[in-house]
């Protein structure tokens, strides 16, 4: 019941996307989400929608991934839309009944806004589709370096995102289990009034909680007794290399830049 | 008619993803009223799925289960009935503990049931005599409680519950030879006293030649051999061949049956290999 949370899970293929070096890929994404705001009109917008449906195929992730992160937001689209169709005000109104008027400018402003919405959805779903979580944190820990230099201690903060990452799944798997064990005693979860359901939530929680901590200490011995000391010295395991495709998606990427301002200007 | 029963049960797990994973493959089987049922297979063959299966906390992907000729998921909302007469204790159960005290924590199941406080009272008396938890240790906290008391806890748990047929995965895993032995002990005493059907899901053949009748092998999400014990342990080296770790003295004969000895198949005691071997001797006039 727990394994259809979709959005921010990895999904393991061999396409150039994946390949990409996790840094370049992270840029790219926050330089994409920039860009969604950037475009100002529909033909610059049209652009950056082409290229993300394109990266969408490559990256050989199912569509129905894709659309399964629609799910859980939906409801949010339908009411921006919504909003502003009913907002904005325009010169000729080609609706009106009551007080209410729609202009034809308001149903422009609602389909975009929608495409933007979705556009962001599928960019960021597209990164931690095809990126591994470790290689996202490694990337980010590279990527705040310059920062150590003026006392942030990045590496710790990294660490700390590797190991809350690591854990989702295992909690998942873990809260998984302790349901079931707990529906075997006949456990309801999701019938009765609201304090039933509250107090039902109880059998599951303190045990996730217990077990939570005990893991917590556990790993904590086993990071000390294989003499872990925080970042300074440390090696990796995976060093991150950057090859010609990581570069040719970076100039890709400031084309599309450019032809997106040029098109804001233009039209 | 068979307590329960299975048809054609497939079960798959993250279906239509990268990840999927066939655990259960057209398991038909049928368990009588009373029998006490070991389930063996290597790790990851499939028994936890199967037993979850059983008692409806996973929904096949396809195929039937029947509790007492009836199908399990016909109505959905009565699942939770059956849950109440087919206990499950869990592999590891001790971390789902959760209340204050012991004692409360094995009510949880019988007030989930709707039982009388007086007669909750007297199911947790008789659960925890059962397993053999002291008065002192029922008013303690489940997390002040040794490994091996706090799995007797989560067993008592599910005894409390009275169910017609008990399911244990693998409840003594990680527990030293007299804690295994006591609890198996335990188990084979409530179900002869109380006539339920027992299915235990172990690792140790040795374990379930002491206490079961028959024997369910699985492997590789197949139900490949299921019979009486005796019939199951003359198959001694295909089941090594599964992986399985058959009884040492069983070893022992089908070294010697390689060698020549004429012994039967059927040996997985010290007892009846020393029976057999006698036998042989005497057969052959080496011993008067
Ligand atoms: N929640 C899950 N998600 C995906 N696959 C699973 C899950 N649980 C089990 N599996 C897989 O299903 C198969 C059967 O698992 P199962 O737990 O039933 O084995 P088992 O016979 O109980 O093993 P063990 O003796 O180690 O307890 C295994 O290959 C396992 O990897
Ligand atoms: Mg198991």
């Amino acid at each position: 019941m727990l394994n259809n949370i979709s959005f921010g899970q990895y999904y393991p293929s061999n396409s150039i996307i994946h390949r990409l070096d996790a840094r370049f890929k992270l840029i790219i994404t926050l330089g994409l989400i920039v860009i969604a705001f950037v475009a100002t009109n529909f033909v610059s917008i049209g652009i950056v929608a082409v290229l993300v449906l394109v990266m969408m195929f490559v990256s050989q992730v199912p569509i129905k991934m894709y659309l399964k992160t629609f799910k859980s937001i939906w409801f949010f689209i339908v009411l921006t839309a919504v909003l502003n169709i009913f907002f904005i005000q325009g010169k000729t109104p080609l609706v009106s009944f009551w007080n209410i008027k729609i202009y034809s400018e308001g149903i422009e402003k609602a389909v975009f806004i929608a495409i933007r919405i979705f556009l962001l959805l599928i960019i960021s779903s597209a990164l931690t589709f095809t990126t591994t979580p470790t290689s996202l944190t490694d990337a980010i820990e590279s990527l705040l370096k310059p920062l150590s230099k003026i006392g942030v201690n990045t590496h710790t903060f990294a660490m700390m995102m590797t190991i809350a990452l690591r854990f989702i799944p295992t909690l998942i798997e873990e809260t998984d289990k302790i349901m079931n064990a707990q529906k075997a005693r006949g456990a309801s979860m999701d019938e009765g009034s609201l304090i039933k359901k509250v107090k039902s939530v109880i059998p599951i929680l303190i045990p996730l909680l217990a077990s939570s901590i005990r893991r917590a200490y556990e790993l904590a011995d086993a990071m000390e007794c294989r003499c872990y000391h925080g970042g300074e010295g440390r090696t990796r395991l995976n060093v991150m290399k950057s090859s010609v495709k990581d570069y040719i998606a970076l100039v890709l990427f400031f084309v599309l830049i450019a032809v997106v301002v040029v098109c804001n200007i233009m039209f | 008619m068979a307590i329960i029963k299975t048809e054609n049960l497939n079960y798959v797990y993250s279906a239509k993803t990268p990840f999927e994973m066939a655990a259960l493959k057209n398991i038909n089987i049928e368990i009588e009223k009373g029998d006490f049922v070991g389930i063996i297979g290597h790790t990851g063959s499939g028994k936890s799925t199967l037993v979850q299966n059983l008692n409806g906390l996973v929904k096949p992907t396809s195929g039937k289960i029947y509790f007492e000729g009836k199908d399990i998921w016909e109505d959905e909302k009565k699942i939770k009935d059956l849950r109440f007469k087919v206990g499950l204790v869990f592999q590891y159960p001790e971390y789902q503990l959760f209340d204050t005290t012991v004692e409360s924590d094995i009510a949880f199941g019988p007030r989930n049931m709707g039982l009388s406080e007086h007669e909750i009272k007297q199911r947790v008396e008789t659960a925890a005599f059962y397993v053999g938890l002291s008065d002192e240790l029922l008013q303690k906290s489940p997390f002040d409680l040794s490994g091996g008391q706090k799995r007797r806890a989560a067993l008592a748990g599910v005894l409390a519950m009275q169910p017609e047929v008990l399911i244990l995965d693998e409840p003594t895993a990680g527990l030293d030879p007299i804690g295994r032995d006591t609890v198996l002990d335990r188990i084979s005493k409530f179900r002869k006293e109380s006539g339920t059907t027992v299915l235990l899901v172990s690792h140790s053949m040795e374990d379930v030649a002491k206490v079961a009748d028959k024997v369910l092998v699985m492997n590789g999400g197949e139900a490949v051999m299921f019979d009486t014990v005796d019939k199951v342990y003359s198959h001694g080296e295909e089941l090594h061949e599964m992986g399985l770790n058959i009884p040492h003295i069983t070893k022992v004969i089908i070294g010697l049956r390689k060698k020549g000895f004429d012994l039967p198949k059927n040996i997985y005691t010290v007892d009846k290999a020393y029976k057999a071997v006698l036998d042989l001797f005497k057969k052959e006039g080496k011993i008067c």
